[in-house]
This record gives structure tokens, sequence and C-alpha cells, in this order.
């Protein structure tokens, strides 16, 4: 290739030099030779090893394509580099697809890359590897991440192309083992479109919500036929990879034939050699099922009426082995029968024996020991008694002479003197008691005299001996006429004698309104 | 395994627990080491358990939809046709 590029630049100079060939403009020329080449090179598949790679900002990729003795400068517009499912990287062994043009700013040339595949199996092999190694490396594939498959599913979910055997394969065997609710998500299963469909589809099945109008299912199978490297190498792009991780529904892959790993199967939490397995791993049968259960139900009722047979026959025996209840009692009856004949026996037995002691005993009771009892304890008073008398006797003897003893200590002479000495001093008390007395009595009769005196002239007996009288009417003083006149006698008082008149007459109303002037002043000093 | 019956509602078991638990049920009654009282209630146990497997594994009928998705989601299915 560079040999035909390099060609036209000696020819142009060799034509300067004739001097008659046509002159270029620098733009004319670098215009005629982009044409050149893109016309000769339009399409072109080239191989080599990756050089240096730089993907800058703007989304272009630039890489070098080299073998052991030229450099080809490529690059990938931001548009084609992102559909590309290898991506260059240094050392890679790879065959570009492209078209030529060159760059006349700088005078280049350069390959437009719209495809790279990886140059060979074994370097498609190891880019897979090492993308194996970096999920690995995350934990995408950790067993512990693995979950158990439903044991009998509602609804499958199938990740496939609705078309080919791969979906009949699965509902056939479906439709053996378990007829269920199948929910197919159509995808392709190759090309450009198949990863992205597929990662989609396994998210979309996630994202399905418990009770909405598409039932949610409960396990989720991938699903391809056998085919090339290629063919299956969507199923191992990181998006699909992830998505089967990332899987919150337990998904079975189903990729190629069994021979044929992708990097789905290391994510699933099952892989199933082929589409008819997944099948078979997803449902039980539901014969073998039925007839599981069958006799299951078979063994519990020959269990529970084993365990009642057993149970009457165990009481059945046990019943057998209980004695009969009169063997119970008759030796108890006998034993009554013995002892309630010997009973009365017993009793008079018993009766007889205590006749007997008694009559041993009541022989020693005689009167004569009560008599001789008596007389003993007679003797013992008549000794007590005789020994009482001398004793009194004794006893008087003792407190006599004790009473003379005391008498003669008793001194008369003392009490009379005592008492002589106290007449003394009575008599003198006594004189000046009547002494005091007479003084007394004489002061009292003085006074009394005076008062007298004065009584006798403050009274109204005085009064009468200067001629007044008191006039008294039915026992009553007579202060006015109309008492005089209601009187039924009068009786008038002279210092020398009372004096009784007649019923009233005019003679007293004439003495009347003398006597009433007389009066107060005699009554006022009397009360 | 508990002595006496699960108490948890048989008609909300999943296939899997109803037959475990069927299978519990008559490896007990077969030992035979169950008060009869108890060996009664674990066949009512098992007779339910097993109405219930039975009731599931009846219901098996196929039934095969497409997805029909829009931006990435099930909005709904439609019948698959020839399969």
């Amino acid at each position: 290739m560079s040999d035909l590029f390099e060609d036209p630049e000696p020819g142009a100079t060799a034509g300067n030099t004739a001097g008659n060939a046509p002159e270029f403009t620098v733009s004319e020329l670098s215009g005629a030779v982009k044409r050149v080449v893109e016309g000769e090179f339009g399409r072109v598949r080239v191989r080599g090893e990756v050089g240096r790679v730089s993907m800058p900002r703007s989304g272009h990729v630039y890489f070098d394509l080299k073998d052991d003795r030229s450099v080809l400068a490529a690059v990938s517009w931001k548009g084609q580099a992102a559909r590309l499912t290898v991506k260059p990287e240094e050392g890679m062994e790879v065959i570009a697809t492209g078209r030529m043009t060159t760059f006349p700013g700088q005078s280049k040339y350069q390959l437009i890359v719209d495809d790279i595949v990886p140059a060979g199996a074994g370097a498609l092999m190891a880019m897979l590897e090492k993308l194996r190694q970096r999920l690995a490396a995350e934990g995408l594939f950790a067993a512990e991440r693995k979950r158990p498959l439903p044991y009998l599913p509602q609804v499958i979910g199938v990740v496939t192309s609705p078309s080919g055997a791969v979906i009949r394969d699965i509902l056939h065997r479906l439709r053996d083992r378990f007829p269920r609710h199948v929910l197919i998500w159509p995808v392709a299963v190759q090309g450009e479109r198949c990863a992205p469909e597929v990662a989609a589809a396994i998210r979309g099945f996630n994202a399905i919500e418990p009770g909405g109008p598409v039932p949610r299912p409960d396990v989720l199978i991938v699903a391809r036929g056998g085919g090339s490297l290629e063919d299956l190498w969507g199923f191992n792009d990181e998006a699909v990879v992830r998505a089967a991780a990332e899987s919150r529904i337990p998904l079975i892959s189903a990729v190629g034939h069994e021979t044929d790993t992708t990097l789905i199967d290391h994510a699933a939490d099952r892989r199933a050699p082929t589409p008819t397995a997944a099948a078979e791993m997803a449902v039980p049968v539901r014969r073998d099922l039925l007839s599981a259960l069958d006799a299951f139900h078979a063994r519990l009722g020959q269990a529970t009426s084993r365990g009642l047979d057993w149970r009457g026959q165990r009481l059945r025996d046990l019943g057998r082995l209980l004695p009969q209840p009169e063997a119970l009692t008759q030796a108890a009856g006998q034993r009554l029968d013995l002892w309630s004949g010997r009973l009365l026996s017993g009793l008079t037995q018993a009766t007889g024996r205590k006749r007997a002691e008694f009559n041993t005993r009541a022989a020693h009771v005689r009167p004569r020991l009560l008599t001789d009892l008596t007389r003993r304890l007679a003797e013992r008073v008549q000794t007590r008694a005789d020994r009482l008398a001398p004793a009194l006797t004794r006893q008087t003897a003792q407190g006599r002479r004790d009473l003379g003893r005391l008498s003669q200590r008793l001194a008369p002479d003392t009490l009379l003197r005592d008492a002589g000495r106290k007449r003394a001093d009575l008599d003198r008390l006594t004189r000046r008691l009547t002494i005091a007395a007479e003084a007394q009595t004489q002061g009292w009769r003085t006074r009394l005299d005076a008062l007298d005196r004065m009584r006798a002239t403050l009274g109204y007996q005085e009064t009468l001996k200067r001629g007044f009288a008191v006039v008294r009417g039915d026992g009553h003083v007579v202060t006015s006429k109309s008492a005089a006149e209601a009187a039924q006698s009068l009786e008038i008082e002279f210092h020398d004698g009372r004096l009784t008149a007649g019923a009233a007459t005019p003679a007293p109303s004439r003495a009347a309104p003398k006597k009433p002037k007389e009066e107060p002043p005699e009554q006022g000093s009397l009360f | 395994m508990s002595e006496t019956p699960s108490n948890s509602p048989v008609d909300q078991m999943s296939f899997e627990q109803a037959m475990a638990e069927l299978e519990q049920v008559v490896g007990k009654l077969e030992r035979g080491d169950v008060p009869l009282e108890q060996s009664i209630a674990l066949y009512e146990r098992g007779a339910a358990l097993k109405a219930r497997c039975e009731a599931m594994l009846k219901a098996a009928e196929e039934k095969v939809e497409k997805i029909r998705a829009a931006e990435g989601r099930a909005v709904g299915t439609d019948p698959a046709e020839g399969l």
C-alpha cells in the first residue's frame, strides 16, 4: 500500500523537471491525491497490531496500526467508536475494516475504521479472558451471589428470539413437564443489537412490579442456540453480564451448546447446557409430583391407621391382662367373713377376761379397809387435839408475862406531871378568855344601847308621843282615805295603846285626811 | 422439626413448603412415637397439605405470551401464536 502511495510523488517531481508539466497548487494536488486514495481504497481490511491509542474528550478514537516495518494512522469517529464491539487496545492483534482517506492539513493519510475484530480465535479468547477476570475480580461471578431457583415457578420469563427452535424447545419441554405461564421478551440473539437488547430485557423483567398488568416472572431463562464464537459474542458483553448478575429474579443461562461458554453463564444463577435443559431446571415434572403426593397421602393414611390399630391392639392386650373384678374382692371377702365370724366370740372372750380381772380386784375391796383408815385418821386428829389446849395455855402465859413486863415499864408519874402542867396552862388561858370576853361583851352592849337609843329617837313610836297616830285597816297600815273607806274596821295606834274604831263612817273620813298627812314621814323612816 | 404441627396457614404456603411439611408429617406418623391426639392433628394437617399441593399441581395450564416493551419496560403482552 505504501508503495502505491509513494509512487505519485516521484512522478510529480519528474513532471516538474520536464518543464511542460501542468502546475498544481498544494491544495489542488492534495485534493487530487485524496481522490485517488479514497477511490482506490474505499473499503479495506487491514490486519495489524494496535499501537498507541488516544481517546480525547471529543469521543473520537485515534490509534496506530502497525506491523514490523510500517505504521498506519487510524481513526474511529465518535459514532463509529460507540458501535465497535471490540475497543482497540495497545498490543491487540486486530483486523480493522474501513476506508482510506487523507488529511491534507498535515500531508497525512489514515484509515477511517468502522469495525474492529480480534484477529483470530486466540486473540478473541484472550480478550474474553481478560474481561472475565476483570468481572470476576468485581465479584460478579461469586458463588454467594447465586440464588436458588424456585421449586415451582408460576411464571417463567424467557429472553430469546421469538422465532426459531430455541423457544420451541423450551415450550415443548415445559409442556411435557409442567405447563406454565411463559412470557417471551423478544430480542435479537446475534449481531449488534443482541447485547443491548438482551441486557434491556433482563432489566425489563426485573422492573415488573408484582400485581401489575404483566405478571412478574419467578424465574428467567436467557437462551440462544449454538453458533460460532462471533455469533455468541453478544452474550459476552459486559452490559449483558452485569444485567444477569444484578437480576433479582433467579436466572438460568442457556446459550449455545454444552461446549460453548459465554460470560453470562458465569453470572447466571444456573447454567443450562441447552435450552431444553433450562426448561428442565425451571420446573419439576408434574406427573412425578402427583405420584409423590399420592404416595405421601397413602403413607399418611397408613401411618395413621397403623397407629390406631397398634393402639387398639395394645388396649385389648392390656385389657386382657386386667384381672377380673371379682378376683380382686374375693380374697378380701373371705377375710371379711373370717374376721366377722371371729368378732362375736372375740368380744365374748374379751368381756369374760375383763370380768375375771374385775372380780380379782373386787375381792380385795372390804369395809374393814375403810374403817381402819377412818380410825387411823381419827387417832391422828385426837393426838393433835390433845396437844392443842396445853399449847394455848403456854401461849397465854407467855403473853401475860410479856404484858406484865411492859406494864412495869409504864410510868404514871410522868403522865401526872404533864397533866398538872397542862391544867395550869388551861386555867390561865381560861381566865384570859373570860376577861377578854367580858370586855368584848361590854363594848358590844354600849354600842347596842347607843344604837337602840338612836333607833328609839328615829322610830315612829317616839313620834306617836308627839301626837301622831298610826291607822290600820284590817291589819294593814292605811295611808289613804279610799283605803280607810274600803276597810272593814280601823285600828288607831297611839303611843300608849291601840284603839279599834267601827266601820267606815263620816267620822273616820274626817280623821282620814289628817292621818295621811302625818304618816308618810313616819313610814319613810320606818322602812 | 417441631414436635407439634406447624401453625403457618396452609393456603399461603408455596408448593415446596407444603410438600416438605407433608413429608415431615408422614415421617413423624410413621415413626409412631407421637401421642394419639397429636397424631390425629398431624393427620388433619397432612390432609390439608396434600390438598394444597394437589390444587397447585392441578392448576397447570400453559399460557404463552410475548412482552410488549416500551422504553425498556414491559407495558403489556400479546398472545404468542404458533409456538
